[in-house]
């Protein structure tokens, strides 16, 4: 049992299996908790992105928002301009942020820990105010993204939201499967390698530089499409759609999931979700005023980051794999 | 002034690194501890100096607890420790390293005597003073790394590995250094060294770790004529 | 041509609070090998702190005193009680990521809090100096004694506090413990008491940054503020310029973040100005990874 679901034949089935089972939970559960679900399925993508980046190849990135951004907008273009269909939209967000990726990972490879992350900081701050400048970007109001209704033999109430859940997820589910393929791969190999030792890995005849720089241009097209996606559900894309906390956010999802590995990348994203509505319902009993309403879902996601990072700092997953080896070896002696 | 070490039991992740050791060094004593790799014996000095926490057991000096204490206040009590390899700091100069051993003593009249030894015995280090340690040879390093270990005045000194990279000419140096250090300074020393007889010619006793536990105790000179010992270490 | 001057003036001004930011994370940065995100937020905490001093005691300059005193106090605080637990657990694949990470979190939790039981309130700090240029021949320069002591802090800080760390043992045990914390514990350093100590000079020098910039900007204090992000994000800048090892070149980058972002405010466009900082960050690393003043890397064990 243990070796199907580790085969490539297995995987696919998991995934297959997954995407059904979200099928049926589709159509059981009310209007909110499916636009919830797109919402979440979004996040899974952003984070992952974050993980192959941050946990497969050690590069810290403070500003995937700006690379977010890259792709919203470009799947919003693409869409407004050339009235291409949904799903070629989505595939040019992918490859436009890629693109964008492989140009940053240049640059990014020759960069240590803090200074990659000043970069990417600074990236992220200064990327998205750009849609000001120039007028067939929206400028501050930004553009709106029409991805269209859903196709007539669905029925005629087949609701949008649903729609927007099933675009998702199921870009989600094949952005996974696909993930999760690369990282069991000689490249996911070679990251670990490379983030665990930069030199040795060097030693070992791993080409550093083309390493990272790969990591950065697939995490950057998984964020585009992480981006498109954001885009989707929220209807349009303009600069404050991506501002600095979405980056913090995805950062803090990451480690939240346990940022080396992928199993967990659900737990991120459902704690994204999950904060702004545990907030409001806090700040409802608090007497629901402005100041609280704004700032609580922030701070108990920092409150939650603190915590997950002294505490667990390899992620709740990661922490079980380990408690389980260490019984095993004791056990056994 | 006896090191009393007592059923010594310490942990390296799931490995039982050091079983049950006990042993007693007397002062002014140079002992010298070989055995294979892996064999406990970085373990043994990390425990003692209070760097890895011991699962069990007890080790005392001079009344002090040493399992129990943190690195920095065992300095305190006259333990110092030259860790294995990395007891130096490249990023400061030679100057910088030694003053580091004495930060704590404050008096810099006394340190600036005691650094005055240093050079004296070390002449190298005084040639080098102003560089960065970072430039120094491996037998320069390990000659500032001892030389910061005494500016503290220690009492009891935990040397790991010392002649680990060295030159065989340099290995003969540093090793007669340690023997004079002893004797002059009166210093009790534990020797941990895979080097088994460069380090057994210049002690006085010997203890002979395997698999974390003590496979034999003896003055150095009996060790050395051990056929035993010979043939599992000696190479001879 | 007094346009270029003035353009000039300011830029080394807001160049010069940027340095003060800066020096703080290159303090916490040579001392504990953290980047410290929250300082920004602890800087915002020290003003709001400075803010109700001058209540009390009517008086800028006490509440500077006060409030570097005070910021100085919560940031040893956070040493002790976050990072210290994070550095003994901190092995396994994130360790070099996750200081990163929590001071983040640290950072959103200060805003948080202060948006929740501040948020509403208008704080405003006046300058205790005339903000008002000095006028030569009918010309009212950008410079006005308030920026005049902006500047001559920075200056007197940077000179200070590179003394202490190059001169003193103070200095010696900071770097040691910093580059090889080990190390410096068996040459009987008390490394986690320096490690606060260097944590609490840096946030009595962020708090200063926040102190300065208030009264230099509009004067109001708010979570939301720009002041705080331009300080947040600019300070981090222009201590990655400049090269995290060193104090001078945390004042070399902050200076000429500053001069860059004047001379694009006034003679190109407002909205370009974080792409701007974003551009000659990338343009400095490409030459120098390390930083202006950064030393070339190379640790051989």
């Amino acid at each position: 049992m243990h070796k199907l679901i580790h085969s490539n034949i297995g995987r696919l089935l998991f995934f297959g299996a997954l995407g059904c089972l979200l099928f049926l939970a589709g159509n059981r559960v009310d209007e909110l908790r499916v636009y919830q679900g797109a919402t979440l399925a979004m996040f899974v993508v952003a984070i992952s992105s974050i993980i192959l980046l941050t946990g497969y190849s050690g590069q810290v990135s403070l500003g995937h928002g700006a690379l977010l951004a890259i792709g919203g907008y470009s799947a919003v273009l693409a869409r407004n301009y050339w009235s291409l269909p949904i799903w070629l939209c989505f595939a040019v967000a992918v490859l436009a942020t890629a693109a964008a990726g492989s140009v940053l990972g240049t640059a990014a490879a020759r960069l240590s820990g803090p200074y990659l992350a000043g970069t990417t900081l600074a990236l992220a701050v200064g990327l998205p105010s750009i849609a000001n400048q120039f007028s067939f970007l929206g400028g501050e109001q930004g553009l709106l993204f029409d991805v269209g209704a859903p196709p007539a033999f669905l029925g005629a109430d087949f609701s949008p939201y649903k729609w927007y859940f099933w675009i998702a997820s199921s870009a989600a589910l094949i952005a996974l499967w696909w993930l999760q393929n690369i990282l069991r791969s000689r490249y996911g190999r070679t990251w670990r390698a490379v983030r665990g030792n930069e030199v040795a890995a060097e030693l070992s005849g791993i080409h550093v530089g083309k390493a990272k720089t790969l990591a950065f241009t697939l995490s950057a097209g998984l964020a585009g499409l992480g981006g498109a996606l954001l885009a989707m559900t929220i209807g349009t894309v303009s600069p404050s759609a991506f501002p600095l906390t979405l980056s913090f956010s995805l950062l803090t999802g990451a480690v939240l999931s346990g940022v080396t590995t992928l199993p967990g990348v659900m737990i991120g994203a459902v704690t994204l979700v999950a904060t702004p509505e545990i907030a409001n319902a806090i700040s409802h009993r608090l007497g629901d005023s402005g100041a609280v309403t704004s700032n609580l879902p922030g701070l108990l996601v920092s409150a939650l980051l603190i915590l997950v990072v002294m505490l667990v700092p390899n992620g709740p997953v990661e922490q079980l794999r380990s408690i389980r080896t260490r019984r095993s070896v004791s056990t056994s002696r | 002034m006896t090191l009393i070490v007592s059923e010594l039991c310490v942990d390296h992740g799931a490995i039982r690194a050091v079983d049950h050791v006990s042993l007693r060094i007397e002062q002014g004593q140079l002992a010298a501890v070989i055995g294979a790799n892996g064999a406990g014996k970085t373990t043994l000095l990390r425990a003692l100096s209070g760097l890895t926490p011991a699962r069990s057991g007890s080790a005392t000096w001079k009344g002090h607890d040493l399992l129990h204490s943190k690195p920095e206040k065992l300095v305190r009590f006259g333990v110092s420790h030259v860790s294995e390899g990395k007891s130096v700091i490249p990023e400061l100069s030679v100057e910088e390293n030694l003053n580091l051993g004495a930060l704590w003593r404050r008096n810099a009249k006394e340190s600036e005597q005691t650094r005055n030894k240093i050079f004296e015995t070390f002449p190298r280090l005084e040639e080098r003073a102003g560089q960065l340690a970072d430039t120094l040879s491996g037998g320069e390093r390990q000659m500032l790394a001892i030389g910061r270990a005494l500016m503290a005045k220690p009492e009891l000194l935990l040397l790991d590995e010392p002649s680990l990279g060295l030159a065989p000419l340099v290995i003969a140096q540093i090793f007669q250094s340690i023997r004079d250090l002893t004797t002059q300074m009166g210093l009790t020393v534990v020797l941990v060294e895979q080097n088994a007889l460069g380090a057994l010619e210049i002690a006085d006793v010997g203890i002979v770790l395997n698999l974390g536990r003590i496979a034999a105790t003896d003055r150095a000179q009996s060790l050395i004529e051990n056929p035993q010992v010979r043939a599992a270490y000696l190479g001879y | 041509m007094f346009t270029f001057i003035d353009t000039l003036l300011i830029g080394l001004t807001s160049g010069a609070v940027y340095s003060l930011m800066a020096i703080a994370l290159v303090l916490v940065w040579r001392s504990t090998r953290v980047v410290n995100f929250a300082q920004a937020g602890q800087a915002l905490l020290s003003t709001y702190i400075g803010y109700e001093c001058m209540g009390r005691f009517h008086s800028f300059w006490i509440a500077l005193a006060l409030a570097m005193i005070l910021g100085a106090g919560v940031s040893a605080l956070i040493e002790m009680l976050f990072m210290r637990t994070l550095f003994k657990r901190n092995t396994g694949p994130i360790a070099g990521v996750a200081p990163i990470i929590a001071t983040l979190g640290l950072l959103g939790i200060i805003r948080g809090g202060i948006g929740i039981f501040m948020g509403g309130k208008e704080t405003i700090i006046r300058p205790p100096l005339s903000n008002v240029g000095f006028t030569i021949s009918g010309h009212t320069f950008a410079l006005s004694p308030f920026k005049l002591v902006i500047l001559s802090a920075v200056l007197i800080m940077m000179i200070l506090l590179s003394l202490i760390f190059t001169k003193t043992n103070i200095g010696l045990a900071l770097r040691a413990s910093a580059y090889a914390p080990e190390i410096a514990r068996l040459a009987g350093v008390k490394v986690d008491a320096i490690r606060t100590l260097g944590w609490a000079i840096a946030g009595a020098a962020g708090a200063a940054a926040g102190m300065l910039q208030t009264p230099n900007g509009t004067g109001a204090l708010s979570p939301d503020s720009l002041e705080f992000s331009l300080l947040l994000v600019f300070g981090f800048i222009a201590a990655v310029i400049g090269g995290l090892e060193s104090l001078v070149g945390a004042v070399i980058g902050g200076l000429l973040l500053g001069l860059v972002l004047a001379i694009v405010l006034m003679y190109v466009n407002a909205t370009l100005l974080f792409m701007t900082a974003f551009v000659l960050l990338i343009v400095v690393l490409l030459v120098r990874p390390q930083g202006i003043m950064g030393k070339k890397a190379g640790r051989r064990a």
